[in-house]
C-alpha cells in the first residue's frame, strides 16, 4: 500500500500538499552530440568546482563519472557497430536519477537529503554533516562527498530554478534537446513515442532506461533512451534501491515483536485460566 | 503562554513537523531547512538583464547577462533568439567564467627592453608611451615612394586583431591606422 | 559542425528528424560523424578531387538542373580561342608566367562584347612582370568578396550548350578525368561510397528539393583553398542549389565577428565593404582607381559612390571634389602585406612596432616559432587581451628560452600588456556567420585598467592627434583631418559605439541617416563608412539591436538583428524563382514576382531590384543596375550570372584543379603539375619545406597530419585553456592515431608521441582510436595523424602548440596558410628538451636532404 503510494506520488508521501507535478529529465541519447554543454552549464549555475585535469583515454570522456563535483557526466563509447562501416560512437549525458524510492534519502540520518515538492531529491548543504551513508546507499554511485567541504553533493535538478519556474541549467543549454525537462508523465509519454519512432526506423536497439515504475528504484525521475545495454554506458542494468529491504526487515521485526507480544498475552490469558 | 520564538522552536522540531506536515518518515516537508525554504535563483535578484551575444564562434547565439549590484552574476542563452533558441554550447555556457574568472588580468603590465620581469605601469602613462612610439615608428619607417611610384605609407607599424572585435572597433582601427599610413593591418579573418 | 558549432547544429538535427539525410565527409570521425547518416573518411587535402568527381558524375549522368543552369549560370557563354585548359597543358592554364609565378588572365575571357571595357579595366597597369606579380599578390580577387569582378557584360552565348568553347563544354572536358576510379585513388574513398554520395546529392536537388553544403576551415586552409570553395560553387550551381531555401554553401565561421572583420576589414588588402585598398600601380588617383575597380553592369558599377562616401566619412569637410575627396590620403599597396609578410618584415627589421588585439600568434599562427622570432626583433609590442597569453610572455619563458637559443636579458622588445574588456563590458555589434549583425549591450563597466578596444583605439588616436596638432608636415594631414569626434560616456570616457555604427551606416548632406546603399552618391553629399552596412542605422534606429522574439516571427525572422545587404537573409534569392518569376516549386518558394503589385514579394527581402519584372531585358550598352535583366539573379556579377567558369577575380585559374598540398607523400595522379603553380611561398631559413611525392627524402615524412578544433576549446586557447570548466573537459594536448599506426610506430595509448616536421617537433599524449582510419591511397596505406591546435605553454591546461609544425605556404588569392594537410613523421616518446630539440629537427632536415630550394618548384 505504502510502496504503491510512493511510486505514484513521492512528493505527497514526503508531506508536500498541493504540490506541483513531479518533474524530471528525459535524456534522449540518440540525439546527444557529446558537446558537454550540460556539464558546464550545470557547473556555472551551481558553482560546482572544477573536478581534476585527467586525460582518461576513455574516448573524449575526461569527466569519468558523476560525483560530488560533477553532476552531469557525458559518457563517450567507441564501439564496433553497424552505423558507419563498423564504428559507432555513443554519447550519453548521465545525471542523478531522482529515484522514486531513493536510498540516499532513506538512509540520511540528518534530514539533509530531502524530497522536494517536485518529487526530486536534493541535499541541503546547511544540514548535511558529511556522514556519507548516502554515498554507499546510492545504487548508481551518483552522490559523493567533496573533500574540500566534507559535505555530500549531487544534482539538485536545479531546485532553486524550479521554484521560480525556470528550467534546469543543463536542459536549457542542451543544443539538440537531448536533455528534456518537464512533468514526468509527459516525458514518459514522449519517450514512449520516441522509442516507437526509432523502432519503426529500424533501430531496434533503442530502449528506455529508468522509466519503469516497477523497476528496482520505483522508476527514476531522470530516465534515458539508450542505444545499447545500460552496462555499455556504465549504468547498472538492474538497480535496486538498497533500502528496499528495510520495510521487509521492519516487517519481520514487527511480526517478531507482535508474536512476542501475542505470546505474552497468551501467557497472561492462559495464566488467568 | 508560549512565546512566538518558542513556538517556532517547537514547530521546527522534526517530530512535530513530521506529524504536522504529513511527512511521517521525515523525507520532505518536515526536514526542509530554513535556507532551503528561502532558496531563490540568483537571476531573480538581478537588477538588470542585458541582451548580449556569445563571444565564441560565429553562430551568434543570444545571451542574457544578469547584473546584480554592478556585477555579472549569470550568463544564459536567450530563448528569444531565432538563431539559438536559448541554447548554448559548453564554451558559451562558460561565458561567466570567461568574463569573471580568476584568469583575467586587470592591470597594465610593462616589460622594459632587456628586462627580466614585468613591472607596474599606470594606464595613462602606458597610453602616452604607446602614442609616442607610434609617432616615432611611423616616421622612421615612412615610405613616400617605392620603385618610383607613390606609396605614402609606413611599414614600421603592424597590427593583428582577433575576430571577437566588434565591427565598431574594427572600423576605428582601420580608420586610424589607414590615416597613419599603416597597411599591415590584419585580422584572424585571414587565417 | 556538431564539433565546432553545436548550437547551429540543432537545425541539422531538426532537419534530420524531419527526414533530411546528413552526409559527413572528413578525415576524422567526429561528433558530427557520430550522428550523420553517412560518414565518408577522406584524405586531408583531396577535396577538390572528390567534388570534381561529383561534378563529373552530374555532367555525365545529366542530373544537373537544366533550366536553372541555362537561365542563371554562364554555362552558355563562349570563351575566346586563346583559352587553354589544364587538359591541354598538363595541369596548368594558359597564361602561366613560370619565372615570376603568376597567371596572366587575358586568355580566360568571354568572347564578344567589350573584351576590354572602358569601365572595369582590370588590365595590367604596368607591363613589367615583377609589377604584375605584385599586383596579383595584393589579393585583387578578394576585393569584391560579395561577388563581381571584371568580365564582359555582353558576351556571346550558345543556348544549345553545344559550342565547343562554351563554358558547359569546357567544364565537361576539364572534369572528365575526375572519374570514380581517380577519386578512389586520390581520396581513399571507395567507389561504392562515392557513388552513393553522388546519388544522394542528385536525388535531393532539383525543383522540389535542395541540398546545402556546409564547410569550415577544412576547405579553406589549403594552398588551393579558394578553388575548393569554387568547386562546391560549381556543383551547387549545376544542381540549382544557390539562392534557394535549404540550398547554398555555408561557411561556418569560427569567431563571433569574423564575418564582420572581413566586411569592415582589418585586412591589408581591403577597405570597408570589399573595396580594394589602392594599389601603387593603377590606382594613382580616384579616377584611375574607379576605372580599374568598377564593373560595367550590376551594383559594383557604383563603386565611385561607395568610395567617395567612405572618404567623406573619414575625412569629412576636408574631403572635397577638388582634392579627389582626399583619396591621396590613402596608403598604397605594392604586393602582399599579409600577416605572414609582416613576420618577415619584423625579422628583417622593417616592422618595428606591433599591436595584438585579442590575437595570440605565438601559438595561434602558423609557424609559431617564426612568429616569436619576429616579435623578438621588434622595438615594441602592445598586447591587448583578457588573460596572459603566450604572445605577451614569450620573452620570459617561451620555447626559444627553453632551447637556449635566446636569453631574456638579450631580447630588446619593449612589451606593453593592456587588459581588455569582455563582451559584457562594452557595447557593439558582431556579424555572425550568416552576415547578420547583432548588438550586444554593455552590462557592466570593465574593472581596473581593462578597457574596450574601441576605447583604446579612440584614445590612442586622440593622443596622437594632440601630439601632432602643431605639425605642418603634409604627411600628418590624413591624421589631423580625420573625423575623430565621438561622444564619450560613463566614468571611463568610453566612446559611444552606436555613434560609430551611425557613421558606418552613413548620412546625407543634412546629416539624416541613410537607409540603403542605393542612396549613396559620388558627389560628396553622402558619407558612409561601409556601404554594404548602409541601412543598419536606418531612421536613426540601431537595427542590429532589434530583438523581436523568434517565436513571434516568420521562419525567416527578419526582425531579429540586421543582415547585410538590405536585411536580405538569402543572397541571390531571385534564383529561388524560375525565369518567369514563379517559385520553382511551392515547397521551395522564397520570393516571387507579383504581377498585380508589379514587385517581387515573398518571405525574404528580395535580393533583386524590387520592381524589375522577370521579362525585362536591358538595351545593349546599358550600364550599372539598369543593365541587370529580369533573369540575372547574380546582381553583383559583371554578367549577372552564376559563374561555372570564373573569367576574372581568381589568380590561380578559372576552374578548380586538384593539386597536391605543399607537402604531400603522394605525386599528383591527375597531372604532371604537382602543386598549385602560383601558391605563395615565403623562403626563409626558419620556414623550410619538405620534399613531396616521388622526390628523394619525401619518405622521411610518410604520414599526413591535419589540425582541428575540439568542442571544448576555442582557437589558440586564449578563451578556453585558461578556464577550469573547459580545461577539465579536454585537459591535455593529444594526437589521435589509428590502432594500425600505433602498432607500426610503437605508440601506446595515453603514452607520449613526438610529431616532427621540417620546422619543429612537438609532443602530445596518444589517443589510439578506430575513429582515425588508415586509407588506401594510390595503392598503399596512408596513416593520418589528428592534432587539435588549442594548446600552448600558458593557462590552466598546457601543452605544445600545433603551429610549431606548420609551414608558410599560402593560398595565392587570400594568403591563408596550409595547416589542414601536411606531411609529418611520428615517433614514440617525449620530444627532446633544451638544444637537443633543434638538433632533432636539423637531423630530420638533413635526412630528407632539405635545402632552401626544396618544395619551391613551380
Amino acid at each position: 500500500m505504502a510502496a504503491e503510494a510512493r511510486a505514484l506520488d513521492p512528493a505527497a508521501l514526503a508531506g508536500h500538499r498541493d504540490h506541483p507535478p513531479r518533474m524530471g529529465f528525459f535524456t534522449d541519447t540518440s540525439i546527444c552530440i557529446g558537446c558537454k554543454a550540460c556539464e558546464v552549464a550545470c557547473k556555472e549555475w551551481n558553482a560546482v568546482p572544477e573536478d581534476g585535469l585527467l586525460l582518461t583515454g576513455m574516448s573524449y570522456d575526461n569527466t569519468q563519472g558523476l560525483g560530488a563535483s560533477t553532476w552531469r557526466h557525458v559518457a563517450f563509447i567507441e564501439q564496433p557497430g553497424a552505423d558507419h562501416d563498423g564504428l559507432r560512437w555513443l554519447m550519453s549525458s548521465d545525471v542523478c536519477k531522482h529515484c522514486t524510492e531513493a536510498a540516499c534519502l532513506d538512509v540520511c540520518p540528518t534530514g539533509a537529503l530531502m524530497r522536494t515538492e517536485f518529487g526530486t531529491v536534493i541535499v541541503q548543504d546547511d544540514v548535511c554533516n558529511g556522514c556519507g551513508y548516502c554515498v554507499s546507499a546510492c545504487p548508481f554511485g551518483v552522490i559523493d562527498r567533496r573533500p574540500s567541504d566534507g559535505g555530500a553533493h549531487k544534482c539538485t535538478l536545479c531546485y532553486d530554478r524550479l521554484g521560480a519556474g525556470l528550467m534546469p541549467a543543463c536542459a536549457k543549454a542542451c543544443p539538440t534537446e537531448s536533455i528534456q525537462f518537464g512533468p514526468l508523465d509527459e516525458l514518459r509519454e514522449r519517450a514512449g513515442q520516441r522509442v516507437a519512432e526509432l523502432h519503426d526506423a529500424g533501430r531496434s536497439e533503442a530502449r528506455l532506461y529508468g522509466e519503469d515504475p516497477d523497476d528496482g528504484v520505483g522508476g527514476a525521475g531522470a530516465f534515458f533512451l539508450l542505444l545499447d545495454q545500460p552496462e555499455v554506458y556504465g549504468l547498472p542494468p538492474d538497480p535496486v534501491v538498497t533500502t528496499r529491504e528495510l520495510p521487509r526487515i521492519w516487517r519481520h521485526a514487527g511480526i517478531a515483536a507482535a508474536s512476542l507480544a501475542l505470546a505474552a498475552v497468551a501467557a497472561c490469558v492462559s495464566g488467568r485460566r | 503562554m508560549i512565546s512566538m520564538d518558542t513556538r517556532r522552536w517547537i514547530e521546527s522540531w522534526p517530530v512535530f513537523r513530521q506529524v504536522a506536515e504529513h511527512d511521517p518518515f521525515g523525507l520532505g516537508a518536515a526536514v526542509k531547512s530554513r535556507r532551503t525554504d528561502q532558496l531563490e535563483p540568483r537571476v531573480r535578484r538581478a537588477d538588470e538583464v542585458v541582451k548580449s551575444v556569445c563571444p565564441y564562434c560565429a553562430v551568434g547565439c543570444g545571451q542574457q547577462v544578469y547584473v546584480e549590484a554592478g556585477r555579472v552574476t549569470q550568463i544564459e542563452g536567450d530563448p528569444d533568439s531565432p538563431v539559438s533558441r536559448g541554447r548554448l554550447c559548453p564554451k558559451g555556457s562558460a561565458s561567466l567564467q570567461l568574463t569573471t574568472g580568476d584568469a583575467r588580468e586587470y592591470r597594465v603590465r610593462y616589460r622594459r627592453p632587456f628586462g627580466t620581469e614585468w613591472e607596474d605601469l599606470d594606464l595613462d602613462t602606458a597610453m602616452d608611451m604607446i602614442a609616442d612610439r607610434v609617432i616615432s615608428a611611423r616616421s622612421t619607417g615612412w615610405q613616400s615612394h617605392f620603385d618610383g611610384v607613390r606609396t605614402r605609407r609606413t611599414l614600421a607599424l603592424a597590427s593583428l586583431g582577433g575576430a571577437t572585435l566588434d565591427n565598431e572597433e574594427n572600423y576605428l582601427m582601420k580608420k586610424l591606422f589607414t590615416a597613419l599610413g599603416a597597411i599591415q593591418i590584419e585580422n584572424q579573418a585571414r587565417l | 559542425m556538431a564539433e565546432c558549432h553545436p548550437v547551429g547544429f540543432q537545425w541539422v538535427m531538426e532537419a534530420k528528424a524531419r527526414g533530411a539525410t546528413v552526409i559527413h565527409i572528413d578525415p576524422r570521425f567526429t561528433r558530427t560523424s557520430a550522428v550523420a547518416d553517412r560518414y565518408v573518411p577522406i584524405r586531408a587535402g583531396a577535396d577538390i578531387a572528390f567534388l570534381g568527381g561529383v561534378i563529373n558524375h552530374v555532367l555525365n549522368s545529366e542530373t544537373y538542373f537544366k533550366e536553372y543552369v541555362l537561365a542563371y549560370t554562364n554555362a552558355s557563354t563562349i570563351l575566346t580561342e586563346d583559352y587553354a585548359d589544364t587538359e591541354d597543358l598538363d595541369g596548368v592554364f594558359s597564361g602561366l608566367n613560370r619565372e615570376d609565378r603568376f597567371y596572366d588572365f587575358d586568355t580566360w575571357r568571354y568572347q564578344g562584347g567589350d573584351v576590354r571595357p572602358a569601365s572595369g579595366d582590370r588590365s595590367d597597369p604596368d607591363e613589367r612582370p615583377h609589377v604584375r606579380g605584385r599586383v596579383r599578390q595584393a589579393s585583387r580577387g578578394e576585393a569584391h568578396g560579395s561577388g563581381g569582378a571584371a568580365a564582359s557584360a555582353w558576351p556571346e552565348t550558345d543556348d544549345t550548350l553545344q559550342h565547343p568553347r562554351c563554358v558547359f563544354q569546357v567544364l565537361k572536358r576539364h572534369f572528365a578525368r575526375y572519374t570514380p576510379e581517380v577519386v578512389e585513388q586520390i581520396c581513399g574513398v571507395s567507389q561504392e561510397q562515392f557513388a552513393e554520395v553522388c546519388r544522394l546529392l542528385t536525388e535531393n536537388s532539383g525543383r522540389d528539393r535542395t541540398t546545402a553544403f556546409v564547410y569550415s576551415l577544412g576547405w579553406t586552409q589549403h594552398t588551393t583553398g579558394v578553388q575548393c570553395i569554387r568547386t562546391a560553387a560549381i556543383l551547387q550551381l549545376l544542381l540549382g542549389n544557390i539562392g534557394r531555401p535549404g540550398g547554398g554553401i555555408m561557411a561556418l565561421r569560427g569567431h563571433a565577428s569574423i564575418q564582420g572583420s572581413t566586411d569592415i576589414p582589418t585586412l591589408f588588402d581591403l577597405l570597408p565593404g570589399y573595396l580594394p585598398m589602392p594599389h601603387a600601380w593603377g590606382n594613382e588617383d580616384l579616377d584611375t582607381y574607379v576605372r580599374a575597380e568598377t564593373v560595367q553592369k550590376g551594383f559594383w558599377a557604383n563603386t565611385r559612390s561607395y568610395m567617395v562616401s567612405l572618404l567623406k566619412a573619414w575625412w569629412g569637410d576636408a574631403a572635397t571634389a577638388e582634392n579627389d575627396f582626399c583619396y591621396d590620403y590613402l596608403p598604397r599597396l605594392t604586393g602582399s602585406h599579409s600577416t605572414y609578410e609582416t613576420v618577415l618584415a619584423q625579422l628583417d627589421g622593417t616592422c618595428k612596432g606591433y599591436f595584438l588585439y585579442g590575437q595570440n600568434p605565438a601559438v595561434g599562427s602558423a609557424n609559431a616559432r617564426m612568429q616569436r622570432l619576429g616579435m623578438a626583433n621588434l622595438d615594441w609590442l602592445v598586447v591587448r587581451d583578457m588573460v596572459m597569453i603566450e604572445s605577451a610572455t614569450w620573452w620570459k619563458d617561451g620555447p626559444e628560452i627553453q632551447t637556449g637559443e635566446q636569453r631574456t636579458e638579450e631580447i630588446g622588445t619593449e612589451v606593453f600588456f593592456l587588459p581588455a574588456a569582455a563582451h559584457t563590458e562594452k557595447s557593439g555589434s558582431f556579424t555572425n556567420t550568416q552576415r547578420m549583425l547583432q548588438w550586444h549591450h554593455e552590462a557592466v563597466e570593465p574593472a581596473g585598467d581593462a578597457r574596450s578596444d574601441l576605447w583604446f583605439t579612440y584614445h590612442l588616436g586622440r593622443r596622437i592627434r594632440e601630439k601632432l596638432a602643431s605639425s605642418v608636415d603634409d604627411v600628418d594631414r590624413p591624421v589631423l583631418d580625420l573625423t575623430w569626434e565621438y561622444p564619450l560616456r560613463g566614468s571611463l570616457d568610453e566612446p559611444d559605439a552606436e555613434a560609430v555604427l551611425a557613421e558606418i551606416n552613413g548620412w546625407d548632406a543634412e546629416q539624416h541617416p541613410l537607409s540603403a546603399y542605393t542612396q549613396l552618391t559620388d558627389d560628396g553629399s553622402t558619407a558612409c563608412g561601409c556601404w554594404i552596412y548602409c541601412g543598419v542605422h536606418a531612421d536613426g534606429v540601431n537595427q542590429a539591436a532589434r530583438r523581436k522574439p523568434g517565436q513571434q516571427q516568420s521562419w525567416v525572422a527578419p526582425e531579429w538583428g540586421w543582415a547585410w545587404p538590405a536585411n536580405r537573409r538569402v543572397l541571390y534569392n531571385r534564383a529561388s524563382a524560375d525565369p518567369d518569376g514563379k517559385p520553382w516549386s511551392e515547397r521551395k518558394a522564397l520570393i516571387w514576382w507579383d504581377e498585380e503589385k508589379g514587385r517581387w514579394v515573398g518571405h525574404d527581402v528580395p535580393d533583386f531590384i524590387a520592381d524589375r519584372p522577370p521579362f525585362f531585358r536591358p538595351s545593349e550598352g546599358a550600364t550599372g543596375p539598369a543593365a541587370i535583366s529580369g533573369v540575372d539573379p547574380f546582381i553583383m556579377q559583371a554578367d549577372g550570372k552564376g559563374w561555372l567558369f570564373a573569367p576574372a577575380g581568381l589568380v590561380d585559374g578559372p576552374l578548380p584543379t586538384h593539386y597536391e598540398p605543399q607537402e604531400s607523400p603522394f605525386p599528383n595522379l591527375l597531372y604532371g603539375q604537382q602543386h598549385n603553380p602560383v601558391r605563395q611561398l615565403l623562403r626563409h631559413p626558419e620556414n623550410r619545406y619538405q620534399p613531396s611525392g616521388d622526390q628523394p627524402g619525401a619518405d622521411v615524412f610518410p604520414y599526413v597530419t591535419t589540425t582541428y578544433r575540439l568542442t571544448e576549446h576555442h582557437t589558440g586557447g586564449g578563451m578556453s585553456r585558461f578556464l577550469p570548466y573547459l580545461a577539465e573537459l579536454q585537459p591535455a594536448f593529444f594526437c589521435e592515431v589509428s590502432p594500425q599506426l600505433a602498432t607500426e610506430r610503437g605508440l601506446e595509448h595515453l603514452g607520449w608521441a613526438t610529431v616532427v616536421t621540417a620546422r619543429s617537433a612537438i609532443e602530445a599524449r596518444v589517443l589510439v582510436t578506430e575513429r582515425i582510419r588508415p586509407l588506401e591511397v594510390q595503392g598503399r596505406t596512408l596513416h593520418q595523424v589528428g592534432l587539435p591546435w588549442h594548446w600552448g605553454p600558458n593557462g590552466y591546461t598546457t601543452g605544445d602548440a600545433f603551429n610549431e609544425l606548420a609551414h608558410l605556404a599560402l593560398e595565392p588569392n587570400v594568403h591563408i596558410q596550409e595547416v589542414k594537410a601536411m606531411a609529418c613523421d611520428i615517433r614514440p616518446g617525449r620530444r627532446p628538451r633544451g638544444p637537443a630539440l633543434r638538433e632533432l629537427v636539423r637531423r630530420y632536415q638533413e635526412r630528407a636532404g632539405i635545402t632552401d630550394e626544396t618544395g619551391t618548384e613551380v
